[in-house]
């Protein structure tokens, strides 16, 4: 009997020696591993998925990631399986599952998918949080402790345990802690576990609590609010900070809309319509960078901001010079000229680019949000807005105070006939200060792309509340569009969760009016001479 | 010469009439277009048009109908509500169209609905609607609430167990009314109030910091949470990207959506949203040959290997054949014939199985249940059995729960009262009281 076997091993040695290949091919545990999940029903997923991750396989991580983002497919003629790599259009690129070999190109005709669906989603999160657990990265760990808050099953428990058994670092261990707590509380409602809980800001600790309230066994249920009550205060504060930074942020976006038309409308007093398509043109050219750098979204972003200034300044002194200069001095004429421009160029970029939104790539250091704590996080993409708005309103003030220019545009709207004596050459100082409005326009398009869909509608939805906060600041004064966009903002989010989107937006407006009854020349006024004019 | 002169005019006369006659008889098929291609709606309308250039191209190709070729007639409505009743008398009275397919907005729908009644045209109209409403001369060939809403609740309810829900919607009349049955629906199935959020949103919203924030802090009180999302249009992108930001996941709380299709997709980077849901009858991804056949003719056509198809394209593909089916079958277009023959007629729809034309003029339809994907295509992860007859009158409005729809005579009927056993006025009629 051990000789047969010691000849088959044999046999099987010398057979794999020149087989090499086909052998391997056979012996692979990854393709019984494979097709176990590929044929596996609903119900026996959560099986095949385990036995992935407890395979030891070193592939079963990128195998069970692919099987998660849905690229994990079976050729129909001949059953192999393989992760879709490239799985836009018709034809999808392919590579062997088990080889990770590049099979090239093939019709999405031809491909089956394995499904997944948000329940087995959950189970294989919890059970690649479980790997990086284990990971060396630090980060990893850490990210892998949060993630399962709230995906703990009854096949998790063991191993978790066993891992706080080890000396790991404290903050995962907390985390591992609390994700075995929820799991104790939701589903065995264990009354220890709550006090690990109390405390926590948590949203999903505090919905494991919440559920714990109305629970049938009262010493639970009293626990458990009294563990709710004690985040309560904090909660609150946490949430004031919320809605404050909702508000500026929201604040940020009014500003840098507005402060270009501040310039133009503000200090030249040219109402332009097409200060919207200006902001359209920025955003659209932080579209056609990211085409022209394929891959590098960041750096065409960054790259974006001097050549949206460029575009739009040129776009705003080829306005001035063709329409706006023949105007002077007549609003009425001006702003149905500009609102025809507006128009048309609302059309050309319909026409030329697509009536269709553009897909506008927002760079890996933009998305997400910066965590305060378990209750507060600040989302990235604003946050960088935020910032950029400041930023642009401070370059501003600077060329408006301290440089040559600042002082002619300064001098030509205070008196032009005088500043014209004085050898000033007024035609050029309108052009440079509408293309620097325009170029500011051009720099809140590129902001905007990172928050808004571009579109050849962008500006429009702009122009209003741009003109508002210049109104209510006070014409031709910048720090009135900076502290009115950021009141504005303020009030709006303030006004929101217990009015409404819609109800808050007009509220605001209502108040505008009111406030533009009591002080017509807004929140600072200009005073002097120059105000008379 | 008076006389002669006059006989002479007549006999010209007479033999105009006559080439006039001769021509309506052998002359082609005119098909109406009025989709908007500029404002708003062009975003979404505009492939609707191509949809119909496509389709009529390639019946031509495949010799016409009754041997006649087929006509398209396009015009530019503009997103302009009113002026889609005037672009539709354009087509009617002026172009002498035969049949029209278009609108998008049920606001464009019944600014268009008197027009066609008055002057007996007929109107296939694609895109899933709050329902209330059965026209002699319209055909719904897109979704009414009882084929996409309750299906996708009863789905959330059931499979995923959602036990708390949000209803997000654009600030219109879709999303009020969609929400108001799904409330009621709600509430029939043994929801608590307390347990539902509603929330509504101006068009083309951008700042969803807030109602996000309230969203994840409705969903932590310790029951499964679900949004119902009926935000229109390029509204979704912001929010979905804000969902994303706070880090909203859909395995913690899932957002199924009834107005995000493939084209809305198209516009946004898709990673973050993996998992979330849509509800509609018919997605891009779906396994059939008449699907990949549909989708390759459509690449060649709009000629850009990036096209993607839609659920209102597909209503789109079966309302025109379902037209040519039915003049087919009644032998003329005569709008009288055809709207007797179209009722009961069958053709595939692009998912695999059938389309009929039922009596209230509603169709039916397989529901689909979809997860996004990081391609900004969905995968199925449900449907229906087997397939959905359109309701006109939801079952969950009160006064409307007791109308039914039947055109097929004796009847004839849009909005007939069982209780009362009379009919009330026609759907053109009321919208035009509605104004």
């Amino acid at each position: 009997m051990s000789i047969t076997r010691l000849l088959t091993s044999l046999l099987f040695v010398i057979a794999m020696a020149f087989t090499p290949l086909a052998a391997a091919q056979q012996e692979d545990p990854g393709v019984a591993l494979l097709n176990d999940l590929a044929t596996a029903s609903p119900r026996e997923v959560e099986a095949a998925i385990k036995a992935i991750a407890n395979s030891g396989d070193e592939r079963a991580r990128s195998w069970l990631e692919a099987f998660g983002s849905n690229r994990l497919s079976i050729i129909k003629d001949s059953g192999k399986i393989v992760v879709v790599l490239n799985n836009r259009g018709r034809d999808w690129t392919i590579a062997d599952a088990l080889t990770s070999e590049n099979l090239g190109e093939i019709s999405r005709r031809k491909l089956d998918r394995i499904n997944i669906n948000n329940a087995m989603r959950r189970q294989l999160e919890g059970t690649l949080a479980m790997l990086d657990l284990y990971a060396d990265n630090p980060d990893l760990q850490a990210q892998a402790g949060k993630d399962l808050l709230g995906k703990v099953d009854e096949a998790l428990v063991e191993p978790l345990t066993e891992f706080l058994a080890q000396d790991r670092p404290r903050a995962v261990t907390n985390r591992v802690e609390q994700a075995l707590a929820i799991y104790r509380v939701e589903q065995l409602g264990d009354i220890e576990a709550v006090d690990v809980l109390a405390g926590s800001l948590h949203s999903r600790a505090r919905a494991a609590l919440n559920s714990a309230v109305t629970s049938d066994d009262p010493a639970l249920a009293g626990k458990a609010r009294i563990a709710l009550e004690s985040v309560e205060q904090k909660l609150k504060l946490n949430r004031a900070a919320e809605t404050l930074y909702f508000g500026l942020s929201l604040g940020s976006v009014l500003v840098l809309a507005a402060i270009g038309l501040a310039i133009t409308f503000g200090v030249m007093g040219v109402i332009n319509m097409a200060h919207g398509e200006l902001i359209m043109l920025g955003a659209y050219t932080t579209w056609g960078m990211q085409q022209l750098l394929p891959g590098q979204p960041g750096l065409a972003l960054i790259l974006s901001i001097p050549a949206g200034f460029l575009v739009a300044a040129l776009a705003g002194v080829a306005i001035e010079r063709s329409v706006i200069q023949f105007l002077k001095g007549r609003p009425l004429e001006t702003l149905l000229a500009t609102f025809g421009i507006s128009l048309i160029l609302q059309q050309l970029v319909r026409t030329v680019i697509s009536p269709l939104n553009r897909t506008v790539i927002t760079p890996e250091w933009m998305s997400g949000s910066l965590i305060i704590n378990d209750a507060l996080s600040l989302t990235l993409n604003r946050l960088y807005v935020l910032a950029f708005a400041l930023l642009v309103f401070a370059a501003l003030m600077l060329i408006m105070r301290k440089t040559r220019l600042g002082l002619e545009v300064r001098a030509v709207t205070q008196n032009r006939a005088m500043a014209r004596s004085m050898g000033i050459r007024a035609t050029r100082v309108d052009v440079m200060t509408f293309a620097l409005g325009s170029g500011v326009a051009g720099l809140a398009g590129v902001a905007l792309s990172q928050l808004t869909n571009v579109g050849p509608n962008l500006g429009q939805n702009y122009i209003i509340d741009s003109f508002m906060v210049v109104v209510f600041g006070g014409v031709g004064n910048l720090w009135g569009t900076l502290v009115a966009g950021l009141t504005l903002g303020t009030l709006n989010q303030l006004l929101e969760p217990w009015a409404g989107a819609v109800l808050a937006k007009i509220v605001v407006l209502v108040f505008i009016i009111l406030f533009i009854q009591k002080r017509p020349r807004g929140l600072f006024p200009q005073k002097g001479r120059a105000a008379e004019g | 010469m008076n006389a002669k002169k006059s006989l002479k005019l007549g006999l010209s006369a007479l033999a105009l009439t006559v080439s006039l006659s001769v021509t309506a008889q052998e002359g082609p098929i005119k098909v109406g277009i009025l989709h908007s291609l500029s404002g708003t709606m062009a975003i979404s309308e505009t492939a609707l048009k191509d949809t119909m250039l496509m389709l009529i191209e390639k019946q031509n190709a495949e010799g016409g109908v009754l041997g006649r070729q087929l006509e398209p007639v396009v015009v530019d409505p503009a997103s302009n509500w009113p002026l889609f009743a005037e672009k539709a008398r354009e087509l009617l009275a002026q172009e002498k169209v035969d049949v029209i397919f278009g609108n998008w907005t049920s606001v464009s729908r019944k600014s268009v609905l008197p027009v066609i009644e008055e002057l007996n045209g007929l109107l296939f109209y694609p895109v899933q609607y709050e329902g209330e409403e059965s026209s002699e001369n319209v055909f719904y060939t897109g979704a009414a609430p009882n084929q996409q809403a309750i299906p996708a609740v009863d789905y959330l309810m059931n499979t995923i167990g959602v036990e708390r829900w949000v209803l997000a919607g654009t600030d219109y009349v879709y999303p009020r009314t969609t929400n108001k049955i799904l409330e009621t629906y709600l509430k029939d199935q043994g929801v608590a109030e307390a347990d539902i959020m509603i929330n509504y949103t101006p068009f083309g919203h951008s700042d969803w910091q807030n109602i996000v924030s309230d969203i994840k802090r409705f969903g932590s009180a310790g029951k499964k949470t679900a949004v119902v999302s009926t935000i229109n249009g390029d509204a979704n992108v912001p929010f979905y990207r804000e969902l994303g930001n706070q880090g909203v996941s859909a395995s913690d709380i899932p957002v199924v959506a009834f107005s995000v299709g493939e084209q809305e997709l198209s516009g946004i980077d898709t990673g973050p949203l993996v998992g979330h849901l849509a509800a509609w009858n018919y997605f891009m991804s779906v396994d059939s040959d008449a699907n990949y056949d549909f989708i390759d003719e459509w690449v060649k056509f709009s000629q850009d290997d990036e096209a993607v198809t839609n659920d209102p394209m597909e209503a789109h593909y079966i309302g025109f054949n379902m037209y040519i089916e039915a003049v087919n079958k009644a032998g003329t277009t005569d709008v009288d014939a055809v709207k007797d023959a179209i009722i009961g007629v069958s053709v595939p729809n692009l998912t695999g199985g059938y389309a009929t034309m039922m009596p209230n003029h509603h169709i039916t339809k397989p529901v689909l249940i979809g997860e996004i994907q990081d391609n900004g295509q969905f995968s199925t992860v449900w449907q229906t059995p087997s397939t959905v007859a359109g309701d006109a009158w939801s079952d969950f409005l009160p006064g409307s729960r007791d109308l039914i729809a039947d055109w097929r005579k004796p009847m004839s009927c849009g909005n007939f009262n069982v209780k009362e056993g009379k009919c009330g006025a026609s759907a053109g009629e009321q919208a035009l009281a509605a104004e």
